[in-house]
């Protein structure tokens, strides 16, 4: 369907214009009606931080959108558009705006935890991708990880070939059963793309566990990837087709829980956006695997036995403790096995972004930003003088491990699910 | 113009017109900013988490940690002036005689000199903040028009209340109507810059308080 | 006129007038030493002075009262119990006034006459009451409208006194909505210098300080841009008022009989408009100096600035609103919303018709 004036198969300018109109509320304009240009949001991004480039203030991200609110939404704009006063979104500025949008913003949330008028800037950064998307001006990777995902189901082109693989070695590995298209159970697990590749203990230890807790879980042959490539671009019809693939399933095997696995925007794409991609509320639950261990260990169905007696730390994934409100969890488990875990500065809902959220980390042209950017958490880290590092988040893992191997930092990164799952008491553990 | 006579229009007919512009104004922005509405969550928010949209609104006050360190002056400057407007505006016996006038509520005020010091501190932190909004690269970047414009009509008023206690620059009743002026042109300008945060603040951090309330984050 | 009981002639100079009523030479020259540092002036002036009104003779001087409530001519003469002013006012020839005079009638308008032609280009023309210009038949003398006595009689005056606010600005009569046209003297008389004694009603010494200073010097003292002498309208009651230490405070009487208004707290929310009226009240005083409205607890009025009547209400402080704004403030808020409404509706169509010209995004569609 093209409405006249419309070419279907092309990105225009006027479909991001579209876009940008669509995407503005009530919250959005009040923002915007709001900001008074302090520049505190600036000192609370990484990306500005780490750089001094005035350029990477957060809300001068939003420039464009801002306008098209003002001209389109105002009276005021208005007035100053007809009177020739305005100055219109082109092409060019949008194509200016890609890096500001794309590659300096890992939509970590930070910005809007600031701000002193209580502008959600990220949620605004959003917003305006679906236009940015919708004009053309996403960045190359991420375009292309996106097409990947839509049409084979990972953006990595991750294949289920390649899950049974790993599917058998953890088995043997384990000696646990890794069910597959089971219904009517407990969980249905999903993974990321970089769980699959390379760290696939995750999956292991998920078994481990909940064959300690004597939960009921399954994977799914068509719908084992929990990434999701559209929120990342901001593109809401494609971000809707990946997640209808979870809900599709779920539904299908008639769950009562999906568990977002180590990944921050998955969490974010099925637990808080899913709904209302699809336009109605899910008849199962959605938790993130840190939430499940978490219900075990209250339960009194996670036994864990075993100390990690070395001085190590948290890392807070940006979509899962300040965006997700898993903050608690990850500390409750750590404490109960890690006597020696110490706190970064400024830990938990205002922890510091690895750098590579967002897509981010798909985005080749972003690269050197990136590094740039992990300062922030090298400086955390040389601050607090610990050689450990535990997170949930496989992103940050792949993120943070390439960062310290540039900056030559002789540091242990550790996935939290992977490190539970080795202080389980339990009895039949087949040696590797 | 006679000074009297301009006295008694200020406080008469232009006082009049300006505050019904002004909340004529701000009607009017509310309208064009919530009316846009926000399609309901469909998300299952968590209910045993902490904040909400109401407690934002109070909180947002607080610079979060680790920020005071990064910013001193905006923020410093920023409570001052924010601080010491406010209590020259509702703390001043003949302020609150306005306010009397127009609403028909009052309540005790400071001493003149009190009122006085609050205003003196109200416009150097003003000015620092000027200086500041130049020389800083973030603030320079994000200025336009409407930063400098709002920050003469915020400091006129302060101004010009000061030389009008003080007898200073005109003749008393010539300063008292200027002062008057200053402040109809604020009332008139605000719901259309960026002083409308005085009204819409209070939603966004509403709004950010219940969309992190919902994930069980207080922010 | 009063009329000396001793004799049957005129005493031909105010000294010697003076002298007949038993005021000693060092009553006359304390009470000049006074005058002369009310009026800014040097202390050796206060000889120059006393010479100079000793001397005064027949210093003529036409008063013409218009629309008046009489209070400028009653606070002045005090014709019931004379002062040291009224007795040199006395003396100074007043050769026509309508309370004062013993003539009547034609009579007394050809005493008006007679004088002017005698000392045309000398005497002094004091006017009280404001003039109405609506229609000249509100106030006549004599048959003559108020505005053709005025402009006849200014013809020889050497220099016209406006006494009290109604001539000096309008006053009373002036106020909305001034039905009678009442205009102030200066607005009609161009080509003469007036001097402003304002004031509902002026202080009495200040229009003898003013007399004084024409008959040592021939001209009038130096005057506000009002018209107004700088020496006793120069500054304003606020800052000579006894009361200003409870301004600074924050100390202000609420009603008329509180603990406050007991204490003698400020004004100001009563309504006092001393801040921004320019007269000598606190300083000298009513009544010999015995009280001025504040000190008797009630709010300055504000009597000698033009308009006072139409600064707002009397018992409303200065910084007050003068209309009220509850209908206002209705009509505000509809104004505002009915255009809400309407840019809402606005606002509301036009995302909707960017929702149903949103084609939905295929993984084609990222490129351009």
């Amino acid at each position: 369907m093209s409405p006249a004036g419309i070419p279907s198969g092309q990105a225009t300018l006027e479909r991001g214009l579209n876009a940008f109109r669509e995407v503005i509320d009530a919250p959005v304009a009040s923002f915007f009606s709001s900001c008074v240009h302090c520049g505190l949001c600036a000192q609370a991004c990484l990306f500005y931080t780490e750089t001094g480039d005035a350029k990477y203030t957060p809300i001068r991200k939003l420039e464009p959108l801002r306008r098209v609110w003002q001209q389109e939404y105002t009276l005021l704009g208005r007035v100053q558009k007809l009177l020739g006063l305005a100055k219109p979104v082109t092409d060019a500025e949008l194509e200016e705006w890609s890096p500001l949008v794309y590659d300096s913003c890992s939509m970590c949330g930070r910005c809007s935890m600031v701000c002193p008028v209580g502008n959600d800037i990220t949620l605004m950064i959003r917003r305006m991708r679906e236009g940015m998307a919708a004009s053309g001006h996403a960045p190359e990777g991420l375009i292309e990880a996106t097409s990947r995902a839509v049409e084979s189901g990972s953006p990595a082109g991750v294949k289920w070939a390649t899950v049974q693989a790993q599917i058998k070695r953890m088995t043997t590995q384990f000696g646990i059963e890794i069910p597959v298209n089971r219904q009517g159970v407990d969980y249905l697990v999903l993974m990321s793309s970089w769980e699959i590749l390379n760290y696939p203990e995750y999956l292991g230890a998920v078994g481990k566990i909940m064959k300690q807790a004597g939960a009921t879980w399954t994977l799914c042959d068509h719908a084992y990837e929990a990434t999701n490539s559209g929120i990342q671009i901001g593109a809401s019809d494609l971000a809707r087709v990946l997640v209808g693939r979870i809900v599709a399933a779920a539904e299908e095997l008639k769950v009562k829980c999906v568990i977002s696995p180590e990944c921050g925007h998955a969490y974010s794409a099925i637990r808080w956006e899913g709904p209302n991609l699809m336009g109605r509320k899910f008849g199962f639950e959605v938790k993130h695997i840190l939430e499940v261990l978490d219900d075990f260990r209250s339960s009194g169905r996670l036994k864990l036995k075993g100390t990690l007696d070395k001085p190590l730390t948290y890392h807070d994934p940006c979509q899962i403790s300040r965006r997700g409100g898993v903050y608690e969890q990850p500390r409750t488990l750590l404490h109960d096995f890690a006597p020696q875990f110490k706190e970064m500065s400024d830990a938990g809902v205002m922890n510091w972004c690895c750098g590579g959220g967002g897509g981010v980390s798909a985005n080749e042209r972003a690269e050197p930003l990136r590094f740039i950017a992990f300062k922030r958490k090298k400086a955390q880290l040389e601050e607090l003088g610990v050689k450990t590092m535990v997170t949930a988040c496989a992103n940050c893992r792949v993120v943070m491990e390439e960062a310290l191997e540039h900056y030559h930092m002789d540091i242990e990164l550790l996935g939290l699910t992977e490190l539970v799952a080795e202080h389980l008491e339990h009895d039949n553990e087949v040696a590797s | 113009m006679e000074h009297l006579a301009l006295l008694t229009f200020v406080r008469g007919p232009a006082l009049d017109w300006s505050l019904g512009l002004c909340a004529a104004g701000i009607i009017l922005r509310l309208f064009e900013t919530l009316g846009l509405g926000r399609k309901a969550d469909l998300a299952k928010p968590r209910d045993d988490g902490p904040g909400s949209g109401w407690q934002t609104i109070f909180t947002r006050s607080i610079p979060p940690a680790g920020m005071f360190r990064r910013d001193p002056l905006t923020y410093v400057a920023g409570y001052v002036f924010h601080f010491g407007l406010l209590a020259t505006i509702v703390l001043f016996v003949p302020h609150i005689e306005v306010i009397r006038g127009v609403f028909g509520v009052s309540w005790p005020g400071l001493p003149g000199p009190l009122v006085d010091v609050l205003t003196v501190a109200s416009l150097v932190a003003l000015i620092l903040l000027l200086v500041h909004r130049f020389y800083s690269p973030v603030k320079r970047l994000l200025s336009g028009i409407d930063d400098y414009l709002s920050w003469v009509l915020t400091f006129l008023p302060l101004l010009t209340g000061y030389l009008a206690f003080h007898h200073l620059l005109l003749e008393y009743t010539l300063m008292l109507a200027v002062h008057i002026i200053s402040v109809e042109l604020l009332l008139v300008i605000l719901p259309f810059t960026k002083l409308f945060h005085s009204v819409s603040l209070w939603f966004s951090r509403w709004y950010n308080g219940d969309i992190n309330a919902r994930k069980g984050v207080a922010s | 006129m009063a009329q000396s009981k001793h004799t049957n002639t005129l005493p031909r100079t105010v000294g010697e007038g003076l002298a007949r009523r038993g005021v000693s030479r060092r009553e006359f020259l304390q009470f000049c030493t006074t005058l002369a540092s009310m009026m800014a002036l040097p202390p050796a002036m206060a000889q120059t002075l006393a010479q100079a009104i000793s001397k005064a003779r027949r210093q003529s001087v036409i008063w013409l009262s218009f629309q008046e409530c009489t209070g400028c001519t009653e606070s002045l003469t005090r014709s019931h119990s004379p002062t040291l002013e009224n007795l040199i006012f006395d003396l100074i020839s007043l050769d026509y006034h309508h309370t004062l005079q013993a003539a009547s009638a034609t009579a007394a308008e050809e005493a008006r006459e007679q004088a002017m032609k005698d000392n045309f280009g000398k005497y002094l023309l004091v006017v009280d009451g404001s003039v109405p210009m609506a229609n000249p038949g509100y106030s006549t003398i004599a048959g003559i409208s108020n505005v053709d006595m005025l402009v006849e009689t200014a013809k020889g005056a050497a220099a016209i006194v406006a006494v009290g606010s109604c001539a000096a600005f309008g006053g009373l009569p002036k106020a909305k909505p001034n039905p009678t046209g009442a205009v102030a003297i200066s607005d009609i008389i161009h080509d003469k210098p007036i001097i402003n004694v304002s004031g509902c009603p002026p202080i009495p010494v200040v229009m003898t300080g003013v007399l004084a200073h024409f008959l040592t010097f021939g001209e009038i003292p130096e005057l506000d841009p009002l018209g107004r002498p700088k020496a006793f309208y120069g500054e304003t009651i606020h800052d000579h008022c006894y009361r200003r230490p409870f301004y600074d405070q924050g100390k202000f009487a609420e009603t008329f009989d509180d603990a406050g208004a007991r204490d003698g707290w400020c004004l100001y929310k009563l309504g006092c408009k001393g801040p921004v009226t320019y007269n000598a009240c606190a300083t000298l005083k009513w009544n010999d100096g015995t009280s001025f409205p504040i000190q008797s607890g009630h709010p300055c009025l504000g009597c000698s600035e033009p308009n006072f009547w139409d600064a707002g209400r009397f018992y409303q402080a200065v910084s007050m609103p003068i209309t009220p704004v509850e209908g206002l403030a209705g009509a505000a808020a509809a104004a505002g919303a009915v255009a809400g409404v309407a840019v809402t509706w606005h606002n509301r169509s036009k995302k909707a018709q960017a929702k149903s010209a949103h084609v939905t995004l295929g993984v084609q569609d990222l490129k351009k």
